[in-house]
């Protein structure tokens, strides 16, 4: 140990913090250091230690600076630390901006040259000479700078008592079974593991012990779990364009869909994917396929919702399904592309000019990313119109621990489709027409034969028979008519989580936000006393649930990742009410959302 | 199916002409737009074209109103300014058997929507793509358009600084396999090419020149009848014989070139003005660069290629249309899932 700050450390800094704690390490863009990083967090995984992974990354191919941040702990509580324990610097260029802004008592591994152990008297200082063992451990000079980030997965996992068996089996799980990268990456942690061994004096602020909290999960991000989804969910077209953080949605899919979507017989695709120009051909694409009766698709983030808007607000007026994916990122503008944000809950709401409201899904997790894209097919062909599924870097991009997902059984629901037979049956079929009361109407596919069922689609006014109407009557009666209907998908929705404990102090949030609110509440509870009730909200329109949970609540706390509470907003004008009762809790600098952000700003709420 | 009396001619489907129709234009009195209506219900009436299997899709403009005005028993679709190639390129992924007619005008195609209509152009969307082009922004009352020469005066007397943009050579250069232009004035030439069109498996870009007569159809227009007239120089004589047709009808040899398309239809070319070879793309690039040089618009089916590969070949989908698969077909089972969840284990 270099530095003699280790003596000056209190009692609670010396405290062992077992399968509880956080790890940073900072490193350069481009430089493979996301597979050592992913080997670090997967081990601890393996080891069975609940645990997430977040990569804090710029919007650049190579060469600025980037940061993974992994927190371990056994509770389950996988939201980011506000506080890090373990700095790895790997990066000259923020080493000192990463020391300074360590609490008290962290431990610090160095490149030995940084001398960092200078800056510094109430941190613990642990050098080193990283050169000279990527030297000494790989022979192929052009290899070093990948190696080098392998030999702190062997010197920090040393240090924390990581199983070598579980890294090397992390190795060759993330290496995906590629024999000689295995083997180089492997002697490097080995390399790495022994020098600190040998020379690293032991620690025992921080460990992992193993444990069976994660015993038969999987590790995924929210876009691949989207993306499976969908594909389970029978969808025929993908018409995308790319955009951080959504394109590896598609990509995955279209990963997924060459796997298990080709006809066997002829190695055909049952699935059609296009890179368009631009998301507002993306958009158009979708209006196109679903209109003709397929299950369509796009992917994006918020530029390509507001150049996707005025498509949106066709297919809204004319009654055509599709489900456009919303991985939010931060804004507005080009904003910080690689970071996350809850920043499109009001233009997904509302997208497109007139009166418009949109269905929304908010998955909170894994399980529900993939669930829900199965069912926003389902429920964009039972309400005709576009459905958003909305998450943000953080759900979709990140590493998260999920149980398997369970298999969606059943049938798929196609809508109020009529066929031929059907339209022969019915004398006076008018594709606008509200037959059933609950505001959606039946519709027909192009190439429906016997010469009963065309129609024309115009997204100008129109009268229940879809002929031109620019009568003030039809306008009135269609658009009230699609707002029956926003209505009458409150009975299809997922209902929001709801936990009352009996307190009348709720707190009402929703997507990537969970988990923090989650650890928030336990923590307020243990460290003041302070009991909550919790809504998480799953989607729009707003629910009956919701309209209880509010109505019984005294307070109502919405935690939201925005500037604007934005979904406050949404709140407010539908439950001008309980105006009075509203209270925000905001997080909005493009990370991700933590439980010191949200206790913090209740107990002052609360003083 | 049949609406009209009894006597009525049909065609091999048992369907009148009056099947073909649409509803009522609304469109000014004398508008080219009209003529190429009447020669698509014509065509279609000709070609047998199997109406339910139509989808019909436009943008927004006087020329995107025009398919509320043919084909009653196919299906429409008026979508945003400029962007139906992607609507159709969507139902066409969905519905490979579909048969697009897409109908625009020069604002539409040549403004807000080019990009569009470059990569639908570029992915080989089978579809009938028609460019109702008078040079001019009729619905918004008379404000130049992209492919309005250099020079024109509007009736209120403003003049067009700006050099056009042709959609012809534009749509060679971009590798498409069927690129027309004619004239609304014109009408067996247009029929030509429309049924010739309707045979193609791809995208076909048809320029018709459509005179505005209320916008744009005074003597210093260069999209007027008159001068439409005076400059219009046919490249050849177009002959077509659908494929059913090929036993009662010879094409004399030697007289006309002759290019098969896949479904084994043909098209006879009988030159007019110059031996142009439709399938020479650079010879074609040439003759009508040399056209716009001298003030002429040259008409006719300038070039054809029936071997470029469309989007059903390049996006690898099933031979049956997407949307007529099933569950089954569409929904792995439970084992692939699980096999997904293995590899994340």
């Amino acid at each position: 140990m270099s530095s003699s700050a280790a003596a000056s450390g209190t009692a609670e800094e010396t405290k062992t913090l077992v399968n509880d704690f956080s790890v940073e390490i900072a490193t350069v863009n481009g430089s493979g250091s996301q597979t050592a990083n992913s080997v670090l967090m997967r081990t601890i995984f393996q080891m069975g230690v609940p645990v997430s992974g977040k990569n804090l990354f710029p919007s650049n191919i190579a060469g600025l600076p980037t940061w993974f941040q992994i927190r371990a702990n056994a509770k389950g509580y996988v939201a980011r630390k506000h506080d890090i324990d373990l700095m790895i610097c790997m990066n000259p260029e923020t080493a000192k901006e990463d020391v300074a802004k360590l609490p008290s008592g962290a431990l610090v591994i160095y490149d030995e040259p940084l001398k960092l152990n200078e800056l510094r008297q109430d941190l613990v200082f642990y050098p080193v000479p990283f050169q000279k063992l990527v030297t000494a451990s790989c022979p192929e000079p052009k290899l070093h700078k990948l190696v080098k980030n392998m030999i702190y997965v062997g010197v920090a996992g040393q240090s924390l008592g990581l199983d070598m068996e579980e890294v090397k089996k992390a190795i060759s799980k993330q290496l995906n079974g590629k024999a000689k990268a295995i083997e180089i990456n492997q002697a490097a942690v080995q390399a790495g593991f022994e020098w600190s061994a040998a020379n690293m004096p032991a620690q025992t602020r921080l460990k992992i012990v193993r444990d069976d909290k994660t015993k038969g999960q999987i590790i995924i991000d929210g876009n691949a779990a989207c993306a499976l989804g969908a594909m389970f969910a029978g969808v025929q077209v993908l018409a995308w364009y790319p955009i951080t953080p959504a394109s590896s949605l598609s990509e995955s899919l279209i990963d997924y869909a060459d796997e298990y979507r080709k006809d066997p017989a002829t190695g055909k695709s049952t699935f059609a994917h296009v890179q368009m120009e631009d998301e507002l051909a993306s958009a158009g694409a979708v209006l196109g396929a679903g209109w003709a009766g397929a299950r369509s698709m796009t992917t994006t983030s918020g530029p390509g919702i507001s150049l996707m808007s005025e498509m949106i607000g066709l297919g809204y007026f004319t009654e055509i399904p599709g489900v456009f994916f919303n991985v939010a990122r931060t804004g507005p503008s080009t904003g910080l592309p690689t970071r996350t944000m809850q920043g499109d809950v009001e233009i997904c709401a509302k997208c497109s000019h007139g009166d418009t409201f949109h269905i929304n899904l908010y998955p909170g997790n894994m399980q529900e990313c993939f669930d829900f894209a199965y069912m926003s097919f389902d429920l964009a062909e039972r309400f005709q119109t576009p459905i958003f599924v909305v998450t943000d870097l953080d759900l979709g991009m990140q590493n998260w621990a999920s149980q398997p997902f369970k298999y969606p059984e059943g049938k798929f629901d196609r809508g109020k489709v009529l066929g031929q037979k059907e339209l022969e049956e019915i004398k006076d079929w008018g594709r606008y027409k509200d037959v059933d009361g609950d505001g959606i109407p039946y519709r027909t596919l192009p190439g429906t034969p016997g010469g009963k069922g065309a129609y024309f689609t115009r997204g100008s006014g129109h009268n229940p028979m879809a002929q031109y109407s620019e009568k003030p009557e039809d306008y009135k009666q269609l658009v009230d008519r699609l707002r029956a209907k926003y209505d009458t998908a409150k009975a299809w929705v997922p209902k929001p989580i709801v936990e009352d404990t009996g307190s009348k102090r709720g707190i009402l949030a929703f997507g990537s936000s969970d988990p923090a609110v989650k650890e928030a509440r336990d923590r307020m509870k243990a460290e003041a006393g302070m009991d909550t009730s919790y809504l998480r909200l799953r989607a729009l329109p707003f629910t009956a649930e919701v309209d209880a949970f509010l109505t019984s609540m005294d307070a109502i706390y919405v935690v939201e990742q925005n500037r604007d509470a934005q979904m406050l907003a949404l709140l407010r004008e539908f439950y001008p009410q309980f105006a009075m009762k509203f209270k925000s809790v905001l997080h909005y600098n493009g990370q991700a959302l933590d439980a010191q952000t949200i206790l913090d700003q209740i107990t002052a709420f609360e003083k | 199916m049949t609406t009209t009396a009894p006597s009525a001619p049909t065609n091999k489907l048992g369907m009148t002409k009056q099947d073909y129709v649409g509803s009522k234009s609304t469109l000014c009195a004398g508008c080219g737009h009209d003529s190429i209506t009447a020669q698509l219900i014509n065509a279609a009436f000709e070609s047998n074209l199997e109406a339910h299997m139509v989808g019909k899709y436009s943008g927004i403009g006087c020329s995107s109103k025009t398919p509320a005005y043919f084909f009653n028993q196919a299906w429409g679709f008026n979508s945003v300014h400029g962007r139906m190639p992607a609507v159709a390129t969507g139902a066409s992924l969905a519905n490979r058997k579909l048969i697009n007619i897409g109908v625009s005008g020069d604002g539409d195609s040549m403004s807000i929507g080019i990009g569009q209509l470059v990569h639908m152009i570029r992915r080989n969307v089978p579809i009938i793509y028609i460019i109702e082009d008078n040079g001019v922004y009729g619905l918004t009352k008379g404000q130049f358009s992209a492919t309005a020469d250099l020079g024109s005066v509007l009736k209120h007397g403003s003049v067009n600084e700006l050099p056009p943009i042709d959609p012809c050579t534009l749509a060679i250069e971009l590798g498409c396999g069927f690129v027309a232009r004619s004239f609304s004035g014109d009408p067996k030439q247009l029929n030509a090419i429309l049924k010739a069109a309707m045979a193609f498996n791809g995208t076909c870009i048809i320029d018709v020149i459509s005179p505005c007569v209320t916008f744009n159809n005074h003597d210093d227009s260069t999209k007027s009848y008159k001068n439409a007239k005076d400059h219009d120089f046919p490249l050849h004589e177009l002959g077509f014989v659908q494929y059913s047709e090929l036993e009662n009808v010879e094409i004399p040899a030697g007289e006309a070139k002759v290019v098969t398309f896949p479904d084994g239809s043909k098209v006879s070319f009988r030159a007019m003005k110059e031996d142009h070879d439709p399938t020479d793309r650079f010879g074609t690039l040439k003759l009508l660069h040399e056209g716009i040089e001298k003030g002429e618009f040259l008409t006719g089916l300038l070039y054809v290629n029936t071997a470029k590969p469309t989007i059903h070949d390049t996006t690898h989908i099933v031979d049956t249309p997407l949307v007529h698969l099933d569950q089954a077909a569409l929904k792995p089972g439970p084992e692939a899932l699980a096999e997904c969840m293995d590899a994340l284990t």
